[in-house]
């Protein structure tokens, strides 16, 4: 049954969120967990200053760097270098991930879809699929010109199969009775097709983007510390040739909020895209 | 809805033989079957779990192929030597054991669903009509919730009117009540019989509950475990229309009895040579 919206005014209503959140124990949990993370670092390199982490940045240190306006190893909050890192493996992402979905959910769900297609790609799909990113390096850089091409498609390539094999078991997922039924009520093949099997397949599809992103930002990572200039897989790793290890740490926490903010907004475009299933999983408190 | 027009939705099967032979096993689903359904019956299908009943509802429906005999609506052929599958279509439409609204359409998507791919109405028109009925059916104010959303009492219903709205010439229901709590249950009886009164439509209702049966029935076919073919045949002399007053009854409970008698043999049959559900 609908749940009446009331138009509050947006402001009030985020108001009204945050309020909410501060009542329950996630957040506090949330930050205890992120304050034991940071404590055992303190703790092993600046306090206790084990052996095995002599050469560890320290936590202080790191934020002083990654704040300051003078950086001691060039990139912080207040160099446009650092930013300009960001943005080179932002597009690459953006690039590799449109690529890897405009082409991986059509062919996932041809896949699912058409036994004859099927029957001639998937066996060819299930070889190269287990082939490791890693292993494509030489290759991508024989056949591609440039340093940007090959990171681009390294980056494309694991995403693509994530995307289409989730796309294709999101159409097998299908319960055949929708099917049937739709052929009862004098659906076309199109319009089942475009009904009934892009929609029923959208949960796994979603699921399928999810994974995408993830496994994206890793071979991007993977294909800028080896070829390719800027990007923070290629700070990463040039940081670390210079014993700059500040940088390096910052590099990776900056991997970690940038990568997180691109799985959530795929998160976001597929619960817009399915309120249906929204509203479903909150029904059954799963919200 | 359209309680004026002929009484259509005679349903005949001759002699229908369906056989599985998935690893050469040959299973015998339906063995010459033979049955006549009347034009604005309400035919209950009752046996034992897994005794080929629902074979015999997707043949009509065109799910899939019979192996001898033929199936006729209103004298024409559906299935028969010619042509081994009956085509599916709005004139014969399934009402599924599980329900199988479009979980990603509104109840009223739904609804308009069909009129829209057949090209019969506009957009505007199914949805004007499908919320038209969805108003005569008493389900007003779930026009735009998400089957998921409503309780499963209402999604059956909704189901029911998404079948309708197509005027149907026989409604297959695959024991479409068979997951639902007693009470809800008899609710849905009653709104179906409700339904039934106005359109008159033929109904072929599977169900292996025999109060259900004995209720909604203008005759309940009792079938043999498998292979399938009706062993014994029920007239439920209760005069249409009833209410749940009728279950106390003394008719009710007579026939009740000799209807448990003819499918507890059947059963017993199934039980021992453990059939799995379906």
């Amino acid at each position: 049954m609908s749940v009446a919206q009331p138009d509050r005014p947006l402001l009030a209503e985020t108001l009204t969120q945050w309020a909410e959140a501060f009542r329950r124990p996630t957040l506090y949990l949330a930050v205890l967990g992120y304050a034991l993370m940071l404590g055992f670092w303190y703790l092993t390199v600046q306090v206790l200053k084990l052996p095995r982490f002599s050469q560890m940045p320290a936590l202080t240190d790191v934020m002083r760097e990654w704040t300051s306006r003078d950086p001691a190893y060039g990139v912080s909050i207040f160099t446009p270098i650092y930013y300009q890192h960001i943005l080179v493996s932002l597009r690459r992402i953006a690039i590799a991930f449109a690529l890897a979905t405009s082409l991986g959910v059509p062919v996932g769900l041809l896949l699912g879809w058409s036994k004859a297609f099927r029957d001639y790609v998937f066996p060819l799909f299930e070889m190269l699929r287990p082939i490791p990113i890693l292993a494509w390096v030489p290759l991508a850089i024989i056949m591609l010109p440039g340093d940007e091409l090959p990171v681009v498609y390294l980056t494309f390539l694991a995403s693509f199969f994530a995307t289409a094999l989730n796309t294709m078991l999101g159409v097998k997922s299908i319960d055949p009775a929708y099917v049937l039924a739709a052929q009862c009520l004098g659906a076309s093949r199109w319009r089942i097709f475009a009904e009934v099997i892009v929609p029923g397949a959208l949960p796994f599809i979603f699921t399928g983007l999810q994974i995408s992103i993830g496994v994206a930002w890793f071979s991007l990572v993977a294909a800028e510390m080896i070829s390719g200039q800027f990007g923070l897989g290629y700070l990463i790793n040039t940081s670390y040739t210079t014993v700059e290890y500040p940088t390096l740490v910052i590099a990776m926490f900056t991997l970690g909020i940038v990568g997180y903010s691109t799985s959530a907004l795929v998160r976001r475009v597929g619960e817009g895209l399915m309120t249906w299933r929204t509203r479903q999983l909150a029904m059954d408190g799963r919200g | 809805m359209n309680a004026s027009q002929v009484p259509r939705g005679a349903l005949s099967l001759q002699d229908v033989v369906k056989i599985y032979d998935p690893d050469g096993s040959n299973v015998m689903a339906v063995d010459h079957c033979s049955l006549k359904v009347e034009a604005g019956e309400i035919c209950m299908i009752v046996g034992p779990s897994g005794c080929g009943k629902t074979s015999l509802l997707n043949a009509i429906a065109g799910f899939h192929d019979i192996d001898r005999g033929s199936i006729r609506l209103d004298g024409e052929v559906l299935c028969g030597p010619d042509r081994r599958q009956a085509p599916i279509g709005p004139d014969r439409v399934v009402v599924f054991q599980n329900g199988a609204l479009f979980p990603w359409k509104t109840n009223l998507e739904n609804i308009a669903f069909g009129p829209i791919a057949q090209g019969r109405l506009s957009r505007a028109e199914a949805r004007d009509k499908a919320r038209a009925m969805m108003a005569e059916a008493g389900l007003s104010g779930y026009e735009n919730d998400y089957p998921g959303q409503v309780s499963s009492g209402l999604r059956r219903r909704v189901e029911i009117v998404r079948a309708l709205i197509n005027d149907p010439a026989v409604l297959l229901l695959d024991e479409p009540y068979r997951a639902l709590d007693a009470l809800t249950k008899s609710v849905l009886h009653e709104s179906l019989l409700e339904i039934y009164y106005k359109t008159r439509k033929t109904i072929f209702f599977i169900t292996h509950d025999l109060e259900e049966a004995i209720f909604l029935g203008h005759r309940v076919v009792v079938m043999t475990s498998r292979p399938c073919r009706p062993k014994r045949i029920f007239d439920v002399d209760i005069p249409h229309p009833r209410d749940y007053g009728v279950l106390t009854s003394k008719r009710f409970r007579e026939i009740a009895a000799e209807v448990a008698e003819a499918v507890n043999e059947e059963a017993l049959k199934s039980f021992t040579r453990g059939e799995r559900e379906g």
